[in-house]
C-alpha cells in the first residue's frame, strides 16, 4: 500500500537557477558552519565573515543571472507553482543581499569589539536573508509562511545572540512572543482564505475570484484581514508596532540594522504579491484596511520619534514611518505604486543599515552609548563619520539628491495619479515633521562644537570647576571633552561609504534603480 | 528652434551651475591649514560665476520675451523629469543678483573660524540658488528649491548667534512644511496634465497648457503659493524670518534676504501666473490684502526694533509685500515694478546686512540702544548707511524708487484702494528708518562707541559696488527695464489671452507681437 501510495506521488519539476539564491545562501550558512568548527579565536571570525561574504556575492550574482534569464525569456513559474521568478522576485532578492553585505561587514567588526568569538551571527543571518528572498519568490500562502518563519525564527536567535547583553535577551523574548502571536494569526488567515477560495495557491486564488463572486465575502474578508494584521506585524505598521522600539533598541545595534532592512523587505514583497497580485479584483476589501494603516503608521512614527533620547529608538519610529511611505505605495496599487514601493524599499534598505552602521560604531564597548548626547559634536571630532551621519539621516528626511526624494517622490506621485491625494498630503506632512527629528541629530552633531571650542581658546582664567559645571549644564551630563572620538573600523567603514556612496548615487543618477523597478514592478501570476 | 525658446552655443547655464558646485567641492578637500586659499578660491569662483553672468547678460536679446540660453536633457525620465533650463528678463537679473551677492557676502563679511566649510557651503548656496532660477522643469526647480535648505541651515547652525539652533531648525521645518504642499501641487498639476493630454511632464512649458476646474484651480494655486509665501515671506507666514536674519552671521543673512527671499518672490511670478491664470484672477484680492498688511505690519514692528538685524527683518518683510502687490496687481507696471523691485530690494537689503555686520564687528553687538553717534568716529559708515537708507525709504534717484513707484502705480490702476493703503507704509518705512538712523548714529558718541573705527579701503572697495548699483539702478533703469519689459509682458499676455472669454476679443498690452510665440512655445 506505502509501496504503491509513493509510486503515484510525482516529484514535481525544479528550476534549479529560480531557487539558487537561497540555495547559495544556505549552503554558505552550513559551510560557515563546518569551517569554523575547525579553527578557534579571531581566525574563527575572520573565516566566518569571509565565507559569508563569498557566498552573499555569488548569491547577488545569481540574482542577477536570473535577472539576465527573465529579460531573455520572461518570468516562471516552478516547484508546482509555490516558486516564482520574476522581476519582482529579482529586485528583492537583490535589496536583500545588498542589505545582508552591508550588515555582515558591520557585523564583523561588532563580534570583534565584543570579543564574540562565535560564528551564530553570519550564520543566522544568511538563513534570515534566505528566508527573506524566499518571500519575494513564494506563490502559495503556505510558501510564505514558511519563508517568514525560516526569516522570524532566525532573527528572533539573532536579537539574542550576544549572551552579554542582558537587554537583548528581554527583546528577543518579546520579539518571540509577539512575533509567534502574529504568525499563529496569519496561519489562522491563510486557513479562512483557503476556506473561501479553495486554494493557497496565489495564481488559483487569483483565478478563482475571476470566475466567481463571493455572495457571501465574509470568510474571505476575515481570512483577508487576518493575513493583514501577520503582515502588518512583520513591516511593523501602526498599530502593530509596539515591539518595535524595544526590540531595535535591545537588539545588538547591527542585528537591528539588518532587522529593519530586511525584514520590512521581505515583509512588504509578500504583501505586495498577495494584495496586488492575487488579490487585485478584491481590492475594495484591503485597500481601505492599508489605507488607514498607512496613516496611522506615518503619523505615528513621525510624530513619537520627535520626543526620543536614544538614537536607536528614534529610528525604529523613523523606519516606522518609512513603513507608512511604503504602505502608500502598495495601497495605490498601481504599477506606479508598486514600482515606487520597490525604488522606496532599495533606498531604504541601504539607508537604514548605513546608519545602523554609524550607530554601532559610535555605541562603543558593549554597545550600550545611544544617547542623543554621545552625537553632540561629532561633525568636529569626526568630520567624515559626522558628514556621513548628515547624509544619510537627511536622506531619510527625504531631501534632494539623495535617493531619499525619489523613494518618497515616487509614492507620492503614485498616490496622486492612484486618486490618494489624501495619503499623498499625510505623507508631506509626516516629512515635514519627520525632518525636525532627523536635524535634531544633524544639529547636535554640528553644534556643541563651540563650547569645545571655549576650551580652545585661551580661556585659563577661568575657573576650571566654573567651566565644568557650564558645559555639565549643556551637555546634561556629558562633557564634550569627554566624549572621546571613536575609532572607525575598516570593514565598518567600508558599509558605510558604500550605503552613502548608493544613496548619493541614486539621488543623482536615479534612472537606472528607477528603471530597474519599473520592471520588476510587472508581477508574474500563474 | 523657434524665438520663444532660444538655445545658445555657449553653455552658459550648464557652466553657472557647474563652476560653483565644482568650486564647492574644490574649497571642501583642501587641508584646513589653508583658510586663506578656501577663502580666494571661494572669492575666485564666485567672481567667475559674475563674469559669466554679466556676459550672459550682454548676450541677452532685449526683443524677445520668451526664454533664452535654453538646454534640456531627458533625466529621470521614468518619472517625467527633464533638466529643462533657461532664463527670462525675469530670472536673468535674479541669476545676476546671486552671482553678485556672494562674491561680496564671502569678501565683506568673511568668517575667520571654520572658514574652508563656510566657504563651501556659500558656493554649494549659490548653486542652488542659480538652480532655481534658471530650471523650467517643476521638479528640478522643487528639488534646487529644497536644495537651498541645506547650505542655509548648516550655515546659520554653524555661524549664527547665541539661538542659532532654534532659529535654524525653525526656517528648515517652515520652509520644509511649505515645500510639501508645493510637491503635490506639482505632481496633481502634472497629473491633470497628463489626464488631458497623455503625455505626463514636469516642463512648465508644456504645463501652461492645462486646463483646472475652479475650485482645483484655486486649491492648487494655494498649495503653490503657501511654499512661496514661506520662502519670501509674505505675511502671515514670517515668523520665521525675523529669527533667522537675527540669528544668522552678516554673509549668510545677505544672500538669505536678498537671494533666497527673492525665490519665493519668483516662484509666483514664474509659476503662479503661469500655471493658474484664471485661480489668479480670483485669489488675487486675497494676496494682495495679504500683502497689503504685510506692509503695513512690518513697517509697524520694525518701528518697535531695538536691534539693527530684526529692524531690518521686518523692513524686508514690508519690502517683499510691494514685491508680491506689484506681481498680482497684474499691471504691465506692476510686474515690472516687482520684478525690479526684487532687484534693487536685494542689493539694498545685502548691502544693509552687510553694513550692520560691519558695525557688529566693530562693537560686538547690533543693538541701537547700545549705539550712540557713531556719524563721529565713522563718517564714511554713516554715510553709506545713509545711502542705503534713503534707497530704502524710496528716495527718487536711487534704486528702490524706480520699483516702488513702479508697483504702487501699477497696483493703483487695477486695485487703487489696495495702492492707497500701501502708500502708507512708504511714510512709515522714512519714520523707523530715520529713528533708527538718529538713535545709531547721531548724538555724543561715548565710550566704546567713540572708539569705532571708520570703514577700511578694502571694506570701501568691497561696499562699493553695491552703492554704486544703488545709484545706477536709481538714475538710469532703462537697460534693466529694457530686458524685464518683454517677459514682462508675455507674462501677462498669456493671462489675458487665457482668461479671454469666449466671443470676446482681448487685446494684449504688447499688441499681439508676443501672442502666437506662446502657442508655438506651448506646442513644443
Amino acid at each position: 500500500m506505502l509501496l504503491a501510495a509513493t509510486t503515484s506521488f510525482s516529484l514535481p519539476s525544479i528550476d534549479y537557477l529560480a531557487i539558487l539564491p537561497e540555495l547559495v545562501l544556505l549552503g554558505g550558512a552550513l559551510i560557515v558552519l563546518l569551517a569554523t568548527s575547525m579553527v578557534r579565536g579571531g581566525l574563527k571570525r575572520n573565516i566566518a565573515t569571509a565565507i559569508t561574504m563569498l557566498f552573499s556575492a555569488a548569491a547577488l550574482v545569481t540574482a542577477l543571472v536570473q535577472w539576465g534569464r527573465i529579460s531573455a525569456q520572461g518570468a516562471e513559474t516552478t516547484i508546482a507553482h509555490a516558486i516564482v521568478l520574476d522581476g519582482f522576485s529579482t529586485f528583492i532578492g537583490v535589496t536583500v543581499l545588498c542589505a545582508l553585505i552591508l550588515s555582515v561587514l558591520v557585523g564583523h567588526d561588532y563580534l570583534k569589539r565584543e570579543g564574540i568569538e562565535s560564528s551564530e551571527y553570519h550564520i543566522l543571518a544568511m538563513i534570515a536573508a534566505s528566508g527573506a528572498v524566499m518571500m519575494g519568490q513564494a506563490n502559495d500562502l503556505i510558501v510564505i509562511f514558511l519563508a517568514l518563519e525560516i526569516l522570524s525564527i532566525a532573527l528572533y536567535v539573532l536579537v539574542a545572540f550576544n549572551p552579554l547583553r542582558g537587554e537583548s535577551g528581554e527583546s528577543a523574548l518579546k520579539y518571540y512572543i509577539l512575533g509567534g502571536f502574529s504568525s499563529a494569526i496569519f496561519v489562522y488567515g491563510i486557513a479562512l482564505v483557503y476556506g473561501a477560495t479553495g486554494s493557497t495557491n496565489l495564481g488559483q486564488i487569483a483565478n478563482f475570484f475571476s470566475e466567481n463572486q463571493l455572495i457571501h465575502p465574509g470568510l474571505f474578508d476575515a481570512g483577508l484581514a487576518l493575513v493583514l494584521v501577520g503582515f502588518a506585524f512583520k513591516i511593523a505598521a501602526v498599530p502593530f508596532h509596539v515591539w518595535t522600539p524595544d526590540v531595535y533598541q535591545g537588539a545588538p545595534s547591527p542585528i537591528t540594522g539588518f532587522m529593519a532592512s530586511v525584514a520590512k523587505v521581505g515583509g512588504f514583497a509578500a504583501l505586495i504579491r498577495v494584495t496586488i497580485a492575487a488579490m487585485n479584483s478584491q481590492s475594495a476589501s484591503w485597500k481601505p484596511i492599508l489605507y488607514a494603516l498607512a496613516i496611522a503608521t506615518l503619523l505615528l512614527g513621525a510624530i513619537v520619534a520627535l520626543v526620543q533620547r536614544d538614537v536607536k529608538r528614534m529610528l525604529a519610529y523613523s523606519s516606522i514611518s518609512h513603513a507608512g511611505y511604503i504602505l502608500i505605495g502598495v495601497e495605490v496599487g498601481t504599477l506606479a505604486g508598486t514600482s515606487a514601493a520597490l525604488f522606496y524599499l532599495f533606498a531604504y534598505s541601504v539607508m537604514t543599515v548605513g546608519s545602523f552602521a554609524i550607530v554601532t560604531v559610535l555605541g562603543g564597548d558593549g554597545d550600550s552609548d545611544h544617547d542623543l548626547g554621545r552625537y553632540r559634536g561629532l561633525a568636529r571630532r569626526q568630520p567624515w563619520l559626522g558628514g556621513a551621519l548628515a547624509v544619510l539621516l537627511l536622506a531619510q528626511a527625504g531631501i534632494p539628491f539623495t535617493s531619499g526624494f525619489f523613494a518618497k517622490l515616487g509614492v507620492v506621485s503614485a498616490a496622486i495619479n492612484g486618486g490618494s491625494w489624501p495619503l499623498a498630503l499625510v505623507a508631506m506632512i509626516a516629512a515635514a515633521i519627520g525632518v525636525a527629528f532627523y536635524l535634531r541629530v544633524v544639529v547636535l552633531a554640528y553644534m556643541g562644537s563651540d563650547e569645545a571650542d571655549a576650551t580652545d581658546t585661551p580661556s585659563s582664567q577661568v575657573n576650571p570647576q566654573t567651566r565644568h559645571a557650564q558645559s555639565t549644564l549643556l551637555l546634561e551630563g556629558q562633557s564634550v571633552a569627554t566624549i572621546p572620538a571613536v575609532s572607525v573600523p575598516l570593514l565598518s567603514g567600508i558599509a558605510i561609504v558604500l550605503s552613502v556612496a548608493t544613496t548619493i548615487f541614486f539621488g543623482v543618477i536615479p534612472g537606472p534603480l528607477l528603471d530597474f523597478a519599473h520592471s520588476a514592478a510587472q508581477l508574474f501570476l500563474a | 528652434m523657434n524665438s520663444f525658446l532660444q538655445s545658445s552655443s555657449f553653455p552658459y547655464i550648464p557652466l553657472l551651475l557647474a563652476i560653483p558646485f565644482v568650486g564647492s567641492f574644490l574649497v571642501a578637500v583642501i587641508p584646513e591649514a589653508q583658510k586663506n586659499i578656501a577663502r580666494w578660491i571661494g572669492v575666485a569662483v564666485s567672481l567667475v560665476v559674475l563674469g559669466l553672468t554679466i556676459a550672459m547678460g550682454a548676450a541677452f536679446s532685449t526683443t524677445a520675451g520668451g526664454y533664452q540660453f535654453v538646454t534640456n536633457h531627458s533625466w529621470a525620465s521614468s518619472l517625467g523629469i527633464s533638466w529643462f533650463t533657461g532664463v527670462d528678463g525675469i530670472s536673468l537679473f535674479l541669476v545676476g543678483l546671486t552671482a553678485l551677492i556672494v562674491p561680496i557676502a564671502l569678501l565683506g563679511a568673511n568668517e575667520h573660524r571654520k572658514t574652508k566649510a563656510y566657504v563651501a557651503w556659500m558656493l554649494l548656496l549659490e548653486t542652488a540658488c542659480i538652480g532655481s532660477f534658471v530650471s523650467l522643469d517643476l521638479v528640478l526647480f522643487f528639488l534646487f528649491f529644497e536644495l537651498t535648505l541645506i547650505p542655509s541651515y548648516f550655515l546659520i547652525v554653524g555661524w549664527g548667534g547665541q539661538r542659532r539652533a532654534a532659529a535654524a531648525t525653525k526656517f528648515f521645518i517652515y520652509t520644509f512644511a511649505g515645500s510639501a504642499f508645493l510637491l503635490v501641487g506639482i505632481l496633481f498639476v502634472a497629473y491633470l496634465h497628463q489626464q488631458q493630454t497623455g503625455v505626463f511632464t514636469f516642463n512648465l512649458i508644456d504645463l501652461m497648457n492645462t486646463h483646472y476646474s475652479g475650485t482645483a484651480g484655486v486649491l492648487l494655486l494655494a498649495a503653490f503659493t503657501v511654499a512661496f509665501a514661506i520662502k519670501a515671506p509674505l505675511f502671515p507666514f514670517h515668523t520665521w524670518s525675523p529669527d533667522t536674519y537675527g540669528e544668522s552671521p552678516a554673509g549668510v543673512a545677505m544672500v538669505l534676504s536678498a537671494v533666497l527671499a527673492k525665490l519665493g518672490a519668483y516662484g509666483m511670478i514664474r509659476f503662479d501666473l503661469a500655471l493658474f491664470p484664471h485661480a489668479i484672477k480670483v485669489a488675487a484680492p486675497v494676496l494682495l490684502t495679504l500683502a497689503t498688511i504685510g506692509i503695513l505690519y512690518g513697517a509697524l514692528v520694525a518701528c518697535g526694533q531695538n536691534d539693527l538685524k530684526r529692524l531690518v527683518a521686518y523692513s524686508s518683510l514690508a519690502q517683499m509685500g510691494f514685491i508680491i502687490l506689484g506681481t498680482f496687481a497684474l499691471s504691465t507696471q506692476g510686474l515690472e515694478g516687482a520684478v525690479f523691485l526684487m532687484l534693487s530690494h536685494g542689493i539694498i537689503t545685502a548691502a544693509f546686512f552687510l553694513v550692520i555686520g560691519m558695525i557688529a564687528q566693530r562693537r560686538g553687538t547690533s543693538d541701537i540702544r547700545q549705539l550712540r553717534g557713531l556719524q563721529g568716529p565713522a563718517p564714511v559708515l554713516a554715510a553709506v548707511f545713509t545711502v542705503v537708507m534713503m534707497a530704502s525709504i524710496g528716495l527718487p534717484g536711487l534704486a528702490g524708487f524706480v520699483g516702488e513707484y513702479l508697483v504702487l502705480i501699477g497696483t493703483f490702476l487695477t486695485h487703487q484702494w489696495w495702492a492707497v493703503v500701501a502708500t502708507l507704509g512708504v511714510v512709515v518705512a522714512a519714520i523707523y528708518l530715520l529713528w533708527a538712523y538718529q538713535r545709531s548714529f547721531q548724538g555724543k558718541a561715548e565710550g566704546e562707541n567713540a572708539k569705532v573705527r571708520d570703514l577700511t579701503y578694502p571694506e570701501r572697495l568691497v561696499i562699493a559696488p553695491l552703492i554704486i548699483l544703488i545709484v545706477v539702478l536709481g538714475v538710469f533703469p532703462k537697460p534693466f527695464l529694457d530686458r524685464m519689459t518683454p517677459s514682462v509682458e508675455r507674462t501677462l499676455d498669456y493671462i489675458t489671452l487665457a482668461t479671454c472669454p469666449p466671443h470676446h476679443t482681448c487685446l494684449p498690452t504688447s499688441a499681439g507681437q508676443h501672442v502666437g510665440v506662446i502657442n508655438q512655445g506651448g506646442g513644443k
